[in-house]
């Protein structure tokens, strides 16, 4: 189970998290939404412990992430893929290297790294795929690599940092499907970080809104959609709210 | 090894090989009717070995090297391949940062030591086709005060450069900030603390040696 509690987290003078709690229970797959620049991607980067809560802590399995020492923070990572918005694929590797990358560092025997390669990449429809490189591949494709990337290690957890950003709407319904079906498949637990609700309804089993630095929101699908909450309804359905009219218009009730 | 050492080469000899005739040229400028012509050689030899040769390959190599290290680093930082690294459980500074400064330390004086010996024999060729100099009277000259210490002070000088311009790439890449802009601003920086250190280093070193 992973879960915040009270996570502050600032840049400067900018708030991005001002005590967001939450706990994303285990064989799930939980959305988080909200705006561009809510502090989604923010909140998934305290998971893996690439960035430190300026308060609050964040528990993955019970071990607080920042309390971690490096072994253990390793040992840790090793539980969780991560999907890169931008597939943060390593230009200077084949399909093959950047997969293999993270599965040499667990010591595997190169013929169990060889089958996991094709394993994956058949997972994610791209078999045969191992000698191309990133630059050869449509953003898809290195979305379904970076996705290859993190089953590989047979992770329990894969976290999506907006996985259908920048994609058609075709290819976005292929990785939404994908998504489903590598949680069918290796049962993982899904943290997935998007503003695309088409998605988030598609993979998600319970969806949480990120709003002003906290969790505004959690809930089922039926919940959200039916929810009466004005900001999360907004969202949901794509209409323009002043944030500021809409606080006033909650503070006269 | 290939990117730091063997692609370095054309720019280190290009460098050292006009530096060889300058200094040649200018010897016998300042040595005509003071000091015996042969001198030229010992001049162009020391000065080649202990300074000119590390300091300048030192600076081109800080441009190029420097710059590239900071610049793939840099993109690597902002397209979150360095976050995609820890996520696999690699140490980015291992990862990335050790072999580079390990092979800046090996190859520079590699580099260093090739041009060196193309300056001197740059030189050489300019004094016996433009210095009216026998070659017997340039390697006179070039053996007059030569000590094993020259060749050794230089390539030690070209190894700790070495790790001074890795290292700052290194350093400046990874703490790369924002997109396209920060990698342009900390690749600039990347190779203004490299020279900044080779020039500090080299003062430091006469120091310590001499």
């Amino acid at each position: 189970m992973i879960r915040f509690t009270g996570v502050d987290k600032a840049f400067g003078a900018k708030v991005v998290l001002a005590g967001m709690s939450l706990d994303i229970p285990d064989g799930q797959t939980t959305v988080i939404i909200g705006f561009s620049g809510s502090g989604k991607s923010v909140a998934l980067k305290h998971i893996v412990g690439l960035l430190v809560p300026d308060a609050g802590t964040v528990e993955v399995d019970g071990q607080i992430v920042s309390e971690l020492e490096a072994r253990q923070l390793d040992a840790m990572r090793g539980q969780i893929g991560y999907v890169f918005q931008f597939a943060a694929l390593f230009d200077s590797m084949s399909v093959a290297g950047n997969i293999r990358l993270g599965l040499a560092r667990r010591g595997l025997a190169e013929e169990e790294i060889q089958e996991r390669i094709r394993e994956s990449l058949r997972l994610v429809d791209l078999p045969g795929a191992e000698e191309r490189y990133p630059a050869e591949l449509s953003g898809g494709m290195r979305k379904r690599v970076g996705l290859a990337r993190a089953i590989a290690l047979r992770p329990r957890y894969i976290l999506y940092d907006e996985p259908t950003t920048g994609l058609d709407p075709v290819t976005s319904a292929v990785i939404d499907e994908l998504m489903v079906r590598v949680r069918k498949e290796l049962g993982t637990t899904g943290v997935v970080v998007t503003h695309d609700m088409r998605s988030a309804y598609t993979v998600g089993d319970r969806i949480a809104m990120l709003y002003q630095g906290r969790i505004r929101q959690v809930g089922t699908i039926e919940e959200i959609r039916h929810t009466d909450d004005p900001v999360v309804r907004n969202f949901i359905e794509g209409r323009p709210f002043d944030p500021d009219r809409l606080e006033a218009q909650e503070a006269g009730r | 090894m290939r990117r730091l050492g063997v692609d370095s080469v054309p720019i280190a000899l290009f460098i050292a090989t006009f530096t060889g005739i300058v200094l040649s040229l200018l010897s016998k400028y300042i040595f005509t009717g003071a000091v015996p012509l042969y001198f030229v050689g010992a001049l162009v030899g020391k000065t080649i070995m202990m300074e000119l040769g590390p300091v300048l390959t030192g600076l081109a190599l800080a441009g190029r090297v420097g710059a590239n290290i900071a610049a793939e680093l840099g993109t690597m930082r902002v397209t979150e391949q360095v976050d995609a690294l820890e996520t696999l459980a690699y140490n980015p500074r291992s990862y990335l940062v050790v072999p580079r400064v390990l092979a800046g330390m090996l190859m520079f004086p590699v580099v260093t030591a090739i041009a060196i010996a193309l300056g001197i024999t740059a030189g050489w060729f300019t004094a016996i086709n433009l210095l009216d100099l026998s070659s017997l009277e340039f390697i006179k000259g070039l053996r007059l005060f030569y000590r094993f210490k020259d060749i050794w002070f230089g390539l030690v000088k070209a190894a700790s450069f070495g790790v001074a311009v890795t290292l700052a790439g290194c350093l400046q890449g990874l703490a790369t900030r924002g997109g396209a802009e920060g990698v342009g601003r900390n690749t600039t920086r990347a190779v203004v603390i490299g020279c900044e250190a080779i020039l500090v280093l080299d003062a430091f070193w006469a120091l310590m040696l001499l």
